[in-house]
């Protein structure tokens, strides 16, 4: 296919564009095969958008007498509003986004065809090997082993091909325990307590079934991390009625007599297409006309979204507290595996882990838990808040997850070392970027693809110093504490900085925290200026003693 | 009131509202004021002022006791189990009745005694209506000063003094104050700069047809004094509704048949028993029992809160941009012109004008608006035993409406969040006389400026901790007329207000905190770097003259160098000698390239709200400062450095300055055990970096490893080993031996300070010169 084909009209002069702040501007707008681009008159190459056709979630028209309007609803949630004087014109460019946004191929989209303005320090496709990663937990304990048994996917598609499990299981019972779980997602770590040495493991749901199957291999696997005479804990993700549902479908829960060794705890997590319902009722109460912003508290109870967050809080401190507290070993599921099992265990780990709260930490645990864990990205980021595509199959998974980091930024503000912006690129290239990452739905198809040759990682972007300077949170302080954050609903706020910022101005709030920085900035030269006088007054000291001019008590 | 001997219960259980599984045991004492709970350990202190309570109730009998419910006017909401049910009703009843005394003489105020700080007659003179007013700029050719109200017989709800249009006569003023309710006629609020202006005055009698030749030439008056506008504008901020029920028991609104040139508008603020209500369903949206997020938004979305501050904020900004964009004078009313009135005027001004928006300024606002203007604190906020229907947060709502845009404005208030909190529960608490009564004429029957403490005073006395540090007047962040974007998506509900007793729901880190210490400590380092500085010089030359030196012993004139305070130095700290605030402090005078400026200048300025606004306006008045600082550094330089320094003096001042700080985030507990809840204070001891409550860090001193002299906090440990040090020189007892004022007599008093600073101004200008000339 050529995208010729699909670009009906390449260039639409004397057009006016209108975005929440600010006055329309009058420009030029050129179609490409991956961007839209739109050139202000006499204004600097800086001010051109460049829009990436598969950032728009939705398109709108409306004709007029003097310009049609079209509308451009993005997936960040953001409407653009171009006015242009002839009808015609408006029509070839509706149409053409609309194609040009909802192409399925992987291989023609852009990030295949993006060659980085910048110089590459480190490759973002090898900074986080999940060898290095997982290399670092066995460390801790050498209870753990690494097996190659996915090598080439050939036992589940939709994990890594490295995987990390316990020590006294070989791969035969591996084999045999998978084929016991949907997608073959048998149990595997995920996270390892420094000090406690408590386990986090996940995997897909039981295939049990209503006759209450039972697999030995996948008891013994499970068995294996509990010590003789401890408890460990299974946390479902799912709420009773969907688990139930599940189980008649051939899933469901682990049978209580054959795990005896494990407490089951209840998460109660809403399954992945209310979570998708949630957003779009969000936004469209954000986006709503002014009458109904008369009920806005209303329309924000009703969407349900908060409710969500506070869940996924609730679901990961309680796993984080099983495992600090406790020290005991937790294992989560849902359905598949890669939807809410992965947001709880990521989120857990943010509470536990201060690595996973600096921004290198941070990348390597989505890069681990969410992109090599297979959580389908492609499958989920399809469609934004606007639309929905065919499969349905979209879920704002990922977006929870940021606002989630988000709330406990909020709440330990000085814990963080990386700031809201970092959540907010991420949510945005989650969805449309240059970068290859957050491409495909699992590591089988980015193999398939070959994405890690063709593309660039975006953490080949993001983490290069000169960005990660806007990154950064001025006030941070390592913290080496596990975080409980407030679950009331009291303390749940929505996420400004991505769901209000194209209605309320953000530009005060930015403002403080660039004076914050600079403080902060002043500060490290100040201390580094005292550290140095110091030094050279020590020296001076000495040189003065040495020549008798200074005596160690009272003066001469 | 009748002293009372302590009574103390023991066993009983402290509830935890939102985690009732887990109540601490522990004594709970009954005194004449207070209301305490102590654990055994000590750690958790609960403290409840009789006059803080809202309500006690006697809950049904559980297996542990009997429940006693305490609900706060600080909306601290407890629940103490007593093992006998006959206890509780005997502290239940005691309770009820020191809560609600039967007369103001009974009030917390006449009995309270400062426990050091502030006098009682501080605070008393900090603010004048006549001073406000000079400050618009008032008498001029339009508006005059009328003394009509001297004995308060016009108006008694209103202050002795009012502003009024300079054409109006005395008929006309005796008439219009007889044709509106209460004879609260209209007079002046708010002059802005433009010449239009803000009025406030209640409803008029109208009825249905009643008119008054006088009121009408009055509201004439108002509007021809100024001239650049044909139109006035009259804000009632009722529903028309109401207003129209009002019209058929005689009262309602001006008739615009009568009244010519006036745009009339309503706006729909509702009254004080719908403000009531909404507190009330508030308070159940912050209860425990709404434990899903859904369960809460209805129930903050049922309490109407929220649209309550919109409509208040909304007719504010309705009211501001009347008079910025259209120059207009508006003239605003509700009923009786106490309420709804009182805090739409207040917030339109304080949108106006940025002068309001510095402590000094804000609290001048609240003098004018809310005290001279009659607002009925002793009613509204329930200082007695009375009629229930006439409380109403009415002030809370105004403190709210302000706290609101201090978060949409970050970085153009001088107050922080502490400020308003502190404020506000002193409002209820009674503690000072400053809010007692219902009018000026109350207060001034009561005597309270002579027998009672100010909540100014006391509030000056602890400036630092109310200071927003990233207040930056005048810059792009702080704009001289707010255009607030009030829609509901960005009004919030004030956590830190209405749930600050809820440790844990409440952000565990504060960003406020980080910054008050970076800014602190930024303060000690560029003092020391000054004193490293010097003594590199020192030493310097020291080894460069090694030879002269050898043979020389006498030193007459290094003892000033050495103690860190040249003539020159002494002589200009004088001037500027201000514990607490760096705005005189002479700057440039280190050559390092560190903008030590600019790390302090964005600290706000306690003198200047001393000495005015327009100090902060005014960058030159620091420039002088500065240019002493470089012609005194010059100076220095040329002096021969000290040689008495020894070892051991160099030691001590490496010693005495902290450079880490400990983070205060770190700290969840002073050293004394007690906890720090939301809104504490911490403060670094500026010696050794530990963080101490405000309880333990009392102590000041000069460290040798300053420059300055300047007295700083210490903690009491750091204070002992200082003192006992043998090397250590007290700068201030050096001082003060030389007849100079000490930093130490500085700290003591730092209004009095401050006042000395505003008033030497003329005189350091003069130094500067004399300077300039010896040079």
């Amino acid at each position: 296919m050529d995208f010729a084909d699909l670009i009906r009209v390449t260039q639409i002069g004397n057009v006016s564009l209108k975005r929440q702040f600010g006055e329309p501007v009058e420009g030029v707008i050129c179609i490409t095969g991956h961007h839209l681009i739109f050139s202000p008159f006499n204004q600097k190459k800086e001010n051109e958008l460049w829009l990436q056709h598969s950032f728009v979630d939705i398109t709108d028209f409306r004709p007029g007498i003097n310009s049609s309007k079209v509308y451009l609803k993005l997936k960040n949630f953001e409407t653009l509003e171009f006015g242009i004087v002839s009808a015609e014109d408006a029509q070839n460019m509706l149409h053409s986004i609309e194609d040009l946004c909802n192409i399925g191929d992987i291989t023609l989209r852009y990030p295949l065809f993006y060659r980085p303005p910048f110089q590459i320090l480190e490759d973002g496709w090898e900074a986080f090997s999940l060898e290095r990663e997982l290399m670092q937990m066995t460390q801790l304990s050498d209870e753990w082993r690494l097996t190659r048994i996915n090598e080439q996917f050939k036992v589940c598609p939709t994990y890594p091909t490295l995987l990390i499990v316990p020590m006294s299981i070989d791969d035969d019972v591996l084999l045999k325990a998978a084929t016991f779980r949907q997608g073959n997602r048998f149990p595997v770590l995920s996270y390892l307590h420094p000090a406690t040495r408590a386990c986090l493991l996940r995997s897909a749901q039981p295939l049990c079934g209503q006759g209450g199957k039972r697999n030995r291999d996948d008891e013994r696997l499970v068995n294996a991390v509990v010590s003789s005479g401890r408890k460990g804990y299974i946390l479902d993700t799912r709420t009773p009625p969907v688990q139930k549902q599940h189980q008649t479908k051939g899933g469901g829960s682990e049978p209580k007599d054959h795990y005896a060794q494990w407490k089951y705890l209840q998460a109660f997590l809403e399954r992945p297409s209310a979570l998708h319902d949630a957003l779009v009722s969000l936004v469209a109460a954000v986006n709503d006309t002014k009458d109904a912003k008369e009920r806005w508290i209303n329309r924000l109870e009703s969407c349900q979204w908060l409710s969500r967050v506070q869940e996924a809080l609730s679901a990961a401190a309680l796993v984080a507290q099983c495992i600090d507290h406790e020290s005991a070993p937790v294992l989560i599921h849902g359905q598949e595996g890669v939807d809410t099992t992965l947001l709880v265990s990521s989120l857990a780990q943010v509470l536990l882990s201060s690595d996973a709260r600096k921004v290198n930490g941070f990348a390597a645990l989505i890069e681990r838990e969410w992109v090599q864990a297979g959580h389908p990205f492609r499958a989920r980021h399809l469609k934004s808040a606007f639309a929905r595509s065919e499969p349905g199959s979209e879920a704002p998974l990922f977006l929870l997850f940021l606002d989630c980091v988000w709330q406990m930024i909020r709440q330990f503000p000085c814990s963080f070392e990386f700031n809201e912006q970092l959540l907010i690129l991420l949510f945005e290239h989650s969805y449309s970027s240059e970068f290859g990452t957050f491409l495909c739905d699992n590591e089988k198809e980015r193999a398939d693809y070959s994405i890690k040759s063709r593309t660039v990682s975006i953490w080949s972007y993001l983490l290069r110093p000169e960005l990660l300077q806007e990154l950064m949170n001025p006030i941070y302080e390592p913290n080496t504490n596990a975080l409980w954050p407030s679950v009331a609903p009291q303390s749940m706020a929505l996420w400004e900085g991505v769901f209000l910022r194209f209605q309320i101005d953000q530009s005060p709030k930015q403002a403080m925290w660039k004076e914050i920085g600079l403080i902060r900035e002043q500060d490290v030269k100040l201390r580094s200026k005292v550290n140095l006088l110091r030094r050279q007054l020590l020296e001076l000291q000495k040189e003065a003693v040495e020549n008798g001019l200074l005596t160690p008590g009272e003066s001469c | 009131m009748e002293p009372m001997e302590t009574s103390k219960v023991e066993n009983v259980r402290l509830l935890d509202r939102f985690d009732p599984r887990h109540p601490v045991t522990g004594t709970l004492y009954l005194t004449a004021t207070h209301l305490i709970f102590i654990d055994p350990d000590g750690k958790k202190e609960t403290w409840i002022l009789h006059q803080h309570i809202a309500s006690v109730e006697k809950l049904q009998m559980t297996a542990f006791g009997s429940p006693l419910r305490v609900k706060c006017k600080t909306y601290m909401n407890v629940t103490f189990i007593l093992p006998r049910e006959r206890e509780c009703q005997d502290i239940m009843v005691t309770l009820q009745k020191l809560s609600r005394p039967e007369s103001l003489e009974d009030l917390y105020c006449f009995h309270y005694v400062s426990q050091g700080g502030y006098s009682q007659t501080d605070g008393w003179q900090l603010f004048s209506l006549e001073k406000e007013f000079f400050r618009m700029g008032i008498p001029n050719q339009f508006w005059d000063f009328s003394h009509l109200n001297k004995n308060y017989e016009l108006c008694d709800t209103y202050a002795n003094l009012l502003v009024v249009p300079a054409s109006a006569t005395t008929p006309m003023l005796m008439g219009s104050s007889r044709f509106r309710s209460r004879g609260r006629l209209p007079a002046l609020s708010y002059l802005h700069r433009n010449g239009a202006s803000i009025c406030r005055c209640s409803q008029p009698l109208a009825g249905f047809s009643a008119r008054c030749l006088e009121d009408e030439q009055l509201l004439r008056a108002i509007l021809q004094t100024n001239p650049k506008s044909a139109r006035m504008c009259i804000v009632d901020t009722r529903p028309k509704i109401n207003a129209m029920a009002n019209r058929a028991k005689g009262k309602g609104y001006e008739n615009e048949n009568y009244y010519t040139d006036v745009q009339f508008h309503f706006i729909g603020i509702e009254n004080i028993h719908v403000m009531r209500n909404g507190l009330s369903k508030l308070m159940d949206a912050c209860d425990s029992s709404c434990a899903t997020v859904s369960s809460y938004l209805s129930a903050l979305d049922k309490s109407d809160w929220l649209k309550h501050i919109k409509a208040i904020l909304d007719t504010s900004v309705f009211i501001a941009n009347k008079v910025e964009d259209e120059a207009a004078n508006v003239v605003v009313h509700c009923s009786d012109g106490w309420d709804r009135t009182a805090q739409t005027c207040s917030i339109a001004s304080l949108l106006l004008d940025p002068y309001f928006r510095t402590i000094h300024g804000f609290q001048a606002l609240i003098e004018k608006e809310w005290l001279s203007f009659g607002h009925k604190f002793t009613d509204r906020c329930g200082f007695l035993d009375a009629d229930a229907k006439e409380t109403s947060p009415v002030f809370t709502q105004f403190i709210d409406c302000v706290w609101q845009l201090t978060q949409l404005y970050p970085m153009a208030f001088q107050f922080n969040e502490r400020f308003l909190v502190e404020l506000h529960d002193h409002v209820y608490s009674c503690q000072f006389g400053t809010f007692v009564g219902n009018c000026e004429k109350d207060r001034v029957d009561l005597m309270v400026s002579q027998r009672t403490y100010s909540l100014w005073a006391f509030m000056q006395s602890r400036i630092d901790d109310y200071l927003n540090h990233l207040f930056q007047p005048n810059s792009n962040h702080s704009p001289n007329v707010m255009r607030p974007d009030t829609s509901s998506q960005n009004l919030r509900l004030w956590v830190g207000l209405y749930l600050r007793f809820e440790d844990g729901l409440l952000p565990r880190e504060s960003i406020a905190d980080w910054i008050s210490a970076t800014k602190g400590r930024a303060q000690s380092l560029n003092d020391h770097t000054r004193l490293l500085e010097k003594r590199i010089a020192d030493l310097r030359f020291l080894v460069l003259h090694r030879d002269d030196l050898k043979s020389s012993t006498c030193h007459s004139e290094g003892h000033d160098v050495d103690s860190g305070l040249s003539e020159n130095e002494v002589g200009s700290d004088k001037q500027s000698q201000k514990y607490r605030s760096e705005s005189g402090e002479p700057t440039a005078r280190s050559s390092g390239d560190l903008p030590e400026d600019s790390l302090t200048s964005t600290a706000p300025r306690v003198s200047d709200t001393e000495s005015g606004f327009e100090e902060l306006c005014h960058p030159s008045s620091r420039a002088s400062f500065g240019s002493v600082g470089v012609a005194g550094s010059t100076l220095r330089d040329l002096k021969r450095p000290s040689v008495d320094l020894s070892l051991d003096q160099i030691a001590l001042e490496l010693n005495s300055v902290a450079i880490d700080w400990k983070n205060p985030r770190d700290v969840t507990h002073c050293g004394c055990a007690a906890p720090f809840r939301y809104l504490n204070c911490k403060y670094n001891c500026w010696k050794c970096g530990e963080v101490y409550c405000g309880r333990c860090i009392d102590r000041h001193i000069a460290l040798p490893g300053h420059y300055s002299g300047k007295s700083v906090p210490v903690c009491r440990p750091c204070y002992k080993t200082l003192k006992s040090s043998p090397s250590y020189i007290d700068l201030a007892a050096v001082a003060k031996q030389r007849g100079l004022h000490s930093p130490l007599c500085a700290a003591a008093a730092p209004h009095l300070a401050a006042k000395r600073t505003s008033c030497s101004r003329g005189t350091t200008s003069r130094l500067v010169m004399s300077v300039k000339i010896a040079w």
